[in-house]
Order: structure tokens, then sequence, then C-alpha cells
């Protein structure tokens, strides 16, 4: 049953699923965003006001459920600020989201001072009864929390809309051309705000399950990182969503991977191991952006440039 | 001078080499301190400021305290201490490792002010001191309680970066934990960070998906013993700080980091102008290093031999490093009774014999 060193090939990627929820989520709400027209730069910051708020939530409500929701919710309102600045005021999309990061580190921070050292309650696995216990797809396949499976079905949701609906089409429209969704009467500042609190309000489930799930604590600055990741992530799926889920995996799979070869005692340097998740998420940027032509093409036409009605 | 003979009483746990000349008396000091990572870690910042509040608490109003979270190591540092030479500061403690050069580079522009460097070896200038602790003393004790406890015969290492302090950890936990044990066997991964909460519930996610069941960690938050806790049977210690929340399992021991004895020292000496530049290598016996308590899902024999080791310690009777030992690849390291150097354990970069895998160079 075990391969590769001792490594068992269903935990590793039952594990890898578990590990890639919080990017995966948040590049598929991210994703949302920039097919609007819309560079958002501050999911770090959404992110880990996603998992102070959801935090603060499950442990004041003792419902887990609740704190996913108040996760959301607290993201949300980041990207509100973010909408009404760069859509209302015009501002710069690049500079605000960054600012929007510096200040969702600073005021988690705030928020989760007397939140330090306490337990959340516990988000269970799904009771799938007699499915998990079938060997090796029960492991992978059925034996994990509900937030897997709402990643998952985020994906295919927002693959499905943006594919087969007006909704969606009107949102492509938006972020390829501005002026011409204008001309046609969609209200372009409308929608993309709206793809905006989508994409916080993902940002937000993410987050939250780190803080609830994949580290069940708070802790000043729990997300590290994982929100430029799953900007990255978008780029490496060229705006696509299933490849989202396929970029998420790899990242999570590989950080998994190498930290399993390590506990197993692989006779690879570790070095490597450690450099890997992000040599190989180069590596695919550079093989993809190799095809100029037709790395341009996929990137939404509008993506980052302001509209007014005036023009 | 009462002051001067009492501390000459106390035990230095290197030699002292004098730097500056003694100085006037001070009627009020600003002690300042610069933290790698937030005051809510709950592990290694906290426990500094612990050290600060400790200060204010030792000298009221003779005492004027400041700090600043988070600053990166690198030059970054550099600009933040020299904001805090100009803006008063009289002593000014940087605590991580990855602040050294800055701290000296900036000590050499402010030859009033004083600076203190943790876990460095570098004193380019007479302002500058360096202080450390012995945490390799406290992974004995825990090590000890590790090899009695596995049941798998695999404990797990979530190490941060291959520097000396890691190193000693490493060994000694895995001496300790091979004599009470002899089938024991140790697993390290290297999360290189000091603090990422969301790796290092991964890493040790990885060490229990390999039949690790006791797990000791060298990184800086909570979330090992997080992910110890979601699986039964699987044990932890707090690092740095009591970690008390995880109580009484995972969290069966802890190795506590406290610096208030040493911050509330050294601010009196700078009071009483008889502050010098020092490198101090405390440990238990100087109450820098703390074991916590150690709690019922530990029998009560097993207890014992921990705490037993400990006071060894802090007696001077044992030393954690003492022969016969080999180093990995069979070369006679220490003869039997013999007690390693400190010269040789601020530099260590070798495994002992028994443990597999290499250290990342």
């Amino acid at each position: 049953m075990d391969m590769f060193g001792g490594i068992n090939p269903a935990v590793l990627i039952a594990s890898l699923m578990a590990a890639s929820v919080p990017i995966m989520l948040a590049a598929i709400g991210e994703l949302v965003v920039e097919k609007s027209g819309v560079l958002n730069l501050g999911v770090e910051g959404m992110m880990i006001m996603g998992a102070v708020c959801g935090f603060v939530t499950a442990v004041g409500t003792g419902s887990a459920v609740l704190g996913f929701l108040g996760g959301a919710a607290g993201a949300m309102a980041m990207a509100l600020v973010f909408a009404v600045l760069t859509q209302v005021l015009l501002a710069n999309q690049v500079a605000t989201g960054l600012a929007l990061t510096l200040f969702g580190l600073g005021l988690s921070s705030l928020i989760g001072q007397g939140y330090v050292g306490i337990k959340p309650p516990p988000t269970g696995a799904v009771p799938f009864g007699p499915l998990a216990d079938i060997p090796v797809i029960g492991r992978i396949l059925f034996s994990h929390d509900p937030i897997v499976y709402l990643s998952i079905a985020a994906i295919a949701a927002v693959w499905a809309v943006l594919r087969f609906t007006r909704t969606g089409l009107i949102l492509r429209a938006v972020g390829e051309s501005h002026d011409a969704a204008h001309a046609l009467g969609y209200k372009v500042t409308r929608i993309r705000v709206l793809a905006i609190l989508f994409g916080g309000a993902m940002a937000g489930l993410g987050g939250a399950y780190v803080s609830l799930v994949r580290v069940p604590q708070w802790t000043d600055g729990i997300t590290s990182g994982a929100g430029w990741i799953a900007l990255a992530i978008v780029v490496f799926a060229a705006w696509k969503p299933w490849r989202v889920l396929i970029g998420a995996y790899l990242f999570g799979g590989i950080t998994v991977l190498q930290l399993n070869l390590q506990a197993a005692g692989a006779r690879i340097p570790v070095e490597y191991l450690s450099m890997s998740p992000y040599l190989i998420t180069i590596l695919v940027l550079v093989l993809m952006s190799a095809d100029r032509a037709r790395a341009a093409m996929n990137a939404p036409a509008a993506l980052g440039k302001n509209f007014h009605a005036s023009r | 001078m009462n002051r001067r003979t009492l501390l000459a009483g106390v035990a230095m746990g290197l030699a002292l080499t004098t730097g500056g000349a003694a100085q006037a008396q001070m009627d009020k000091v600003k002690a300042c301190f610069v933290y790698v990572g937030p005051i809510g870690d709950g592990g290694w910042t906290y426990q500094h400021h612990q050290g600060l509040l400790a200060v204010e608490a030792a000298y009221g109003d003779k005492v004027e305290t400041a700090y600043q979270e988070s600053v990166p190591e690198g030059a970054d540092a550099e600009r933040v201490l020299t904001q805090m030479a100009l803006s008063g500061c009289n002593i000014i403690f940087t605590t991580s490792f990855g602040y050294m050069d800055a701290t000296n580079s900036v000590a050499a522009k402010f030859p009033d002010v004083k600076f203190e460097h943790a876990t460095g070896y570098k004193r380019e200038s007479p302002n500058v001191a360096v202080y450390d602790a012995r945490f390799y003393e406290g992974r004995a004790v825990i090590g000890t309680i590790a090899g009695r406890m596995t049941k798998s015969n695999k404990i797990g290492y979530i190490a941060s970066f291959p520097i000396p302090e890691v190193i000693q950890g490493i060994n000694s936990s895995f001496i300790h934990a091979r004599k009470v044990n002899p089938d024991v066997t140790i697993s390290v991964v290297w999360a290189y960070t000091w603090f990422d909460p969301a790796k290092e519930a991964d890493a040790a996610k990885a060490l229990i998906e390999q039949g690790v069941d006791v797990i000791l960690q060298h990184t800086d938050s909570t979330a090992p013993l997080a992910e110890a806790a979601k699986t039964p049977g699987v044990i932890g210690f707090g690092q740095a700080s009591d970690m008390a929340a995880y109580k009484p399992s995972p969290r069966v021991a802890s190795i506590i980091d406290n610096w208030a004895p040493y911050y509330v020292k050294r601010v009196g000496m700078l009071l009483d102008g008889t502050w010098e530049s020092t490198a101090s290598w405390e440990g238990i016996a100087a109450g820098e290093v703390e074991i916590g308590e150690i709690t019922d899902a530990v029998p009560a024999e097993v207890k014992a031999e921990a705490e037993a080791i400990r006071d060894a310690i802090a007696a001077g009777t044992y030393h954690p490093f003492t022969g016969p030992l080999n180093k990995q690849d069979g070369s006679a390291w220490l003869a039997e009774g013999e007690v390693a150097e400190d010269g040789v354990l601020a530099g260590m970069n070798f495994y002992v014999e028994g443990i597999t895998g290499d250290i990342p160079q």
C-alpha cells in the first residue's frame, strides 16, 4: 500500500485536499474579481480579516458554521472598502489593494488581541457513514469537513456561471471592455462591486478555514502569505476555474509532499524539498508565459483599468 | 556597590570580557526592545515582552520602556534601531539572531547607547553585549519524557533553520530519548520559518501521518499542539511559552524562556553604573530556562525521572552533552565522562550518532 518511501498516497491526497482549501477559495474569488476587470491585491488582508472575524464569531457563538459566515462577512466588509475606493472614488487599484493588505494585517491583530490561546469550536468531518470506510477512495473522497467540498463546488459553480449563463457573459463583457458593456446599458460599476464582494466572501471563507480548521487557533499573521499565493494561482490558471483547482492542488500537494518526504526520511536534500512548491509555481508561470500571445489573450482586457461613465 | 558584589556571586555562563569602563550612575533609564514577531505569538516574542513587563515592575518610574513588534531581520532593523537610538533609548535589546549585523553597525554610531543582542556572537564595539539561553538543557528534560512516552518509538522534531541553537536542541532531545528508550528514532522536518502557523500545522500533520506520536517543536506558534490535539495519543510540548491552553494533553510539559531575570539585571546595572559588555549564556540554573508543569498525562515515575534530570542540570552535577558520544558518522566526539565545550556547542553543525538524515547546509 505504501509507495515512495513509506508515504501512503491515499493519506497524502487527503492531506493535500485539506491543505489547498484556503488558497483555492481565495483564488476562485479573485478570479471572479479579475474577470470583471478589477485587480484586487488585497487578498491577503481580506483573508486574515476573514480568519480573525471567523474566529471571533465562532468563539462568541460556539458555532463553527456561524464562524465561517462571520469570516465571510468580515472579509466582505474589507472588500466593500476596496470597492468604494476604487469603483466610486476611482483610486488606483494596485495601491489600494496593497494598502488593504497592510490595513487588514494591522486591524486583524487589533481585533484578535484578546483571543490568543483560545480554542474555537471544532468543525467535524461530514458523516458519510460506511462510505468513509471504503479503502483508499473513502479516505480520499469521504473523510473531509464540509468546507473542502464547498471549495470544489465553488470552482464548479464559477466555471458553470462564467461559461453557460447570461450573468457570466455580462461579467466577462465588463472585464473585457467596460465601455462596450456600458454602451449596451450594463451597470459596470454595480457589477464590479458585486464581483469584488464575492471575492471578499471567498477570501474570508479561506481565511476562516485557516483559523478554524487548519490551525484551530488565533495568532497574529496566521495566514502568512496565503493570499499572495492565491493571486499567483489566478495567473497560473490563466483565469480558468478548473485550472485554479489544479494550481491549488499542485501547490498544496507539493507543500504537503515535501513535509511528508522529510518526515519519512527521504534522501533528498531538504533545501530542494522546501523550495519545490515555489520553484514549480515559477516554472509553470514561465512555461505559460513563453507563448506571449496566448498568455496575454487570457487576461481580461480591462484588468486594472478604472471606469468612468462620462467617457 | 552592594549590587556588584551580589552579582559577582551569580555564575556567569561564559567568560566575561571587560568592555567599556564603568559609567556614572543614572537616575532614569529608557529601555527599548526590538521584536521579530508579534507579542501575541504565544511563544518567543511573547516571552521577551514578559521580560519588558518585569523590568517595568522592578524599577517603576526609574525606567521608561518602548518596543516595536514584527521588525524584519535585515535593513529595516537598522532603521528601527537608529530611530530608537535617536529617540533617547539608553539600552536597546534586539531579540532575534537576524539582528546581529544591524545591531553592531548601529552600535558603532551611538557609543553612548548600550546594545544587547540575543542569541548572537558578534560584539564589535564595547557598547554591545550578547546574551543567550541554554535551551538544550530544557530539551534534555523533555527528550527524556518523549523517549518514555512514545509507543511507536518514533518522535518528531519540527525544526526552523539549520543553525547551531536548533541542532543543539535536536541532538539533546535525541540523546536523552535514546538514553531511556534504545529503540527510539527521530524524524526531523525543516520548516524554514520561525513562525508560520499553517506550515507548522502541516509539518506536525506530516509527522503524525508517518507514525510519530511525540512532537517536539523549535518553531514559535502553538499550531503543532493544535494539530496534535486532533489525534488521540499524540503529545507535544510548549515551546518558549508554557502554552498552557493545551494542558493536560497534548501539551504534557514545556520549555519556558524566562528572560526577566536577565533584563532586570542588565537594566539595574545600567542604573547603578556597572554595565559592561558581556556574553551571557545561562540555563536552568539561573532560571532563564524553565520547565513548565509536567501534567498528569505523564506517569509519575516518568515525571520524577524528568525532574531529576532538571534538578541535576540546575545543580551543575549533570551536563546534557556528556560522553561517551559519537558524531553521526561514527567518529568519536566526547570520551566517557567528557563534557562538551561551549565553543563547540555554539558552532554545532553535526548530528550525534543514531540520527538519520542530513543537516541542510
